[in-house]
């Protein structure tokens, strides 16, 4: 498969070249891949701000129960509810998924195989607009009669079946929509992803000639399309119990309410990996770029990558250890799920060795790849006290796992976004983002996110259960040094949230009147930086598509003046 | 430790306690030893005026070493880790213990009902005593309780004890426990039922034998 395959009539990119895309085309239903990425991230992006208001508001209420939040008001329950659930929901699966695999997958993997286009532009087209319609089917749900759903990210039924037990008729059910759109629309664009990958790349990039971000946003979308099947099916059953009147969960109609549970995690999970690994190529990109060194064990990190994708699909019960399901059965999915701490951690640790022996460069992107490895290393290694089973009867659904997961999902929605955003921002927009203040930006993000989480780790420890608006009922909660402790975590997310201002201003004002970005500021090997910045229509005049020669990381070979060797470069 | 953020206040809360002690060793010990390694790593590879990167592919023995020890002792710490989650959880959950007194315990929407054996020590007769909110526990004494729900998932959670489990309803799930310190402890709902789920909190009171059987003389009052 060392050569291009050409699928004709996908393209579609002959009828452009004869006209300049009018606004309409090139913006509102783009076919180019470029703008299809773009729409995903400023999405993601919008979403993300939805995602941080809502932590605000319900991490004020716990600082200060009963306050009146300034520019929300008083959290009454219901409400605080409705804004966990769906910080979170929107957290994972409209800003982590369409920013980490849409946008950066579209944007990315035609550039970084050396091809013109997606070979389903049109796939790929639809696949936004289905994610836009679940974007507005989400936001419409937070307003309708009843309010916004509040049975958690997780949907539990009964609650979530029943709008007697939930009393959110519309909202459940607008919800449960929303998230089922949104899978559809990532089926098909990773559907898109994987077949370009296998069929576009440039003449003589061989498997391990691809770059890791293009490996690693295959691999999860593979593990997307394999593991999203049942959750789909889950959510259809759901929706008919909450409208139709069936009972496929309900037991006082023979239903069971563990059977979601199960169809829930066995996509959850692996869930969690399908945004981890493209983090991880990213990671792996990065570091080599500006450590000049080639990726240590190429080979074995993709092993490594398709090991943790597989063993993923054998642990989703480690979320209901205590849920009810069969003692017996916890011994099982604790093995499987400590067993997961293999790969992940060779993983990390090659990255680790990556290191050795390199020139070390700390940019902006460097300094976010380098934070990843450090803080998703606390997210890794607190995961094995909740696999284990015996300690899980203890920390199952306190804050510990608030801290845990977040120690991983932030670094990997956030870290690593701003990873990859920071390193091809030039080749997006043209232009070179202001690194005094990416460093004030990622200082600011950094030192909070840890004074965030680290007390809610003591608090989960303490026995402070998950999704409790209001402490002061629980007189061994009440104590003043744990609500120190929430005052903490709440002030520095205000922190946190007040530092990602300078994001957005050095974000849009780079856009704008950032210094003009050449076609390889970082010297970089991959395909994406031989083409100009930004890629025109089509990434390479059609007559000058790459070949490539070698692989992704061939920096400070040994005999060069350069300490770089572009893909592209015959030797 | 564990104990000094919350009592130890059932006969198994120790052993939980002692597997935090266990697993955190391990864990922290990779944890420093992986970000050790990677500080030094950044610090002695920084980026210097004519010192140029290394050319190395991963595939050198002498390198490799360095992954693969560590790769073969987590595996054996992995082994610590299932061998000792595994007892302690067939201790709380899989293995029961016979009983000398068995509770219900009923979860709604958003109170708990509790039904304790009356002077007879036998549940489900005419004398039991039922109360609301709040769970009455002789110290030394071993509990099966059956835990049912009557409407959504619910979660019995009470933190000293280091016990959870969760209540669904048309089930009644039988677990275990012996208190083994008097006084008033915290019941959570640890799991997400409704607009109420913050408030359903109640509390269990462990009393001395004495102390217990006047309380049920009182009639549960």
């Amino acid at each position: 498969m060392s050569e291009a395959v050409k699928i004709d009539g996908a393209h579609g990119h002959d009828d452009h070249h004869h006209h300049e895309p009018t606004f309409l085309e090139k913006w509102i239903f783009p076919l180019d891949h470029k703008f299809i990425g773009m729409q995903y991230l400023f999405t993601g992006m919008f979403m993300a701000l939805f995602g941080g208001f809502f932590v605000y508001a319900f991490r004020m209420q716990l600082a200060f129960p009963g306050m009146s939040v300034p520019g929300y008001g008083t959290v009454s329950p219901a409400e605080y509810n409705m804004l966990i659930t769906n910080h979170g929901s929107v957290m994972i699966f409209w800003v982590a998924m369409p920013v980490l695999i849409a946008a950066f997958g579209n944007f990315l993997i035609p550039l970084m195989i050396g091809a013109d286009d997606m070979v389903f532009p049109k796939l790929n087209r639809l696949s936004f607009q289905l994610f836009l319609t679940s974007v507005l089917i989400l936001m419409a749900s937070w307003f309708v009669e009843g309010g916004g759903f509040g049975g958690a990210w997780t949907s539990y039924p009964p609650l979530s079946a029943d709008s007697n037990y939930s009393m959110t008729p519309l909202g459940s059910s607008l919800w449960l929509t929303a998230v089922a759109v949104e899978f559809a629309a990532f089926l098909v664009g990773g559907i898109n992803f994987i077949t370009t990958a296998m069929n576009s790349r440039a003449p003589g990039m061989k498997a391990q000639d691809v770059p890791m971000t293009v490996w690693m946003i295959c691999l999860a979308s593979i593990l997307f399309m394999a593991s999203v099947g049942p959750l789909i099916a889950g959510a259809i059953m759901l929706f008919f119990d909450q409208m139709v009147g069936t009972g496929f969960f309900d037991p006082r109609r023979g239903g069971d309410p563990i059977l979601w549970q199960h169809l829930f995690w066995f996509f959850g999970h692996p869930e969690v990996y399908v945004v981890l690994l493209p983090a991880c190529g990213f990671v792996a990109d990065v570091i080599t770029v500006f450590a000049r060194k080639k990726l240590f064990g190429y080979q074995t990190i993709l092993y490594t990558a398709i090991g943790t994708g597989s063993l993923s699909f054998f642990v989703w019960a480690h979320h209901q250890f205590i849920a009810g399901i069969d003692p017996r059965m916890a011994n099982i999915f604790t093995v499987t799920t400590v067993l997961i701490s293999i790969p992940i951690a060779e993983m990390m640790f090659l990255f680790i060795a990556t290191l050795y022996g390199g020139s070390i460069r700390f940019t902006v992107p460097m300094l976010w790849a380098l934070a990843f490895i450090a803080e998703f290393l606390i997210g890794g290694v607190t995961g094995i006290y909740l696999g284990a089973s015996g300690m899980d009867i203890y920390f199952h659904d306190t804050y510990f796992v608030i801290a845990h997961f977040h120690y991983t999902f932030f670094p990997i929605a956030f870290i690593g976004t701003f990873t990859a955003l920071t390193f091809w921002f030039p080749k997006m927009f043209g232009r070179m983002m202001n690194e005094t203040l990416g460093k004030v930006h990622f200082w600011g993000t950094v030192i909070p996110l840890n004074t965030i989480f680290i007390p809610l780790f003591f608090l989960g420890a303490a026995g402070q259960h998950r999704r409790i608006y209001n402490y002061n009922h629980f007189p061994d909660l009440s104590t003043p040094d744990l609500q120190n402790l929430r005052i903490m975590a709440t002030m520095s997310l205000l922190v946190l949230l007040a530092f990602q201002a300078v994001f957005l201003f050095n974000f849009f004002y780079s856009m704008i009147a950032g210094e003009k970005a050449s076609a390889n500021p970082w010297k970089s090997n991959t395909l994406e930086w031989t083409t100009s910045s930004p890629p025109p229509h089509g990434n390479w005049h059609p007559d000058d598509m790459p070949k490539v020669y070698r692989g992704p990381y061939e920096y400070s070979v040994p005999g060069r003046e350069d300490d770089y060797w572009p893909q592209n470069e015959p030797a | 430790m564990l104990q000094n953020l919350l009592p130890q206040a059932s006969s198994f809360a120790a052993d939980i306690d002692l597997l935090w002690v266990v697993l955190s060793v391990i864990i922290w010990f990779w944890f420093a030893c992986a970000q050790g390694m990677f500080f030094w790593l950044l610090w002695r590879y920084r980026y210097q005026e004519g010192v140029p990167a290394q050319y190395i592919t991963g595939n050198e023995k002498h390198l490799k070493r360095w992954i693969t020890v560590p790769h073969a002792l987590i595996i054996l710490c992995d082994l610590v880790v299932i061998a000792g989650a595994m007892s302690v959880w067939y201790n709380v959950k899989q293995n029961l213990p016979e009983p000398d007194l068995t509770v219900r315990v009923v979860a709604q929407q958003w109170a708990w009902s509790f039904i304790h054996p009356g002077p007879d020590g036998e549940i489900d007769t005419d004398d039991d005593i039922k109360t609301v909110d709040d769970l009455n526990l002789v110290e030394g004494k071993t509990y099966h309780f059956k835990l049912e729900s009557r409407d959504v998932l619910h979660s019995f959670s009470i933190p000293v004890f280091r016990l959870k489990q969760d209540a669904i309803p048309g089930r009644e799930i039988t677990g275990w426990f012996t208190p083994i310190k008097t006084g008033t402890y915290d019941i959570q709902c640890a799991e997400m039922c409704g607009i109420g789920h913050g408030i359903m909190a109640a509390h269990v009171v462990i009393r001395t034998e004495a102390d217990h059987e006047a309380w049920l003389a009182t009639g549960g009052n």
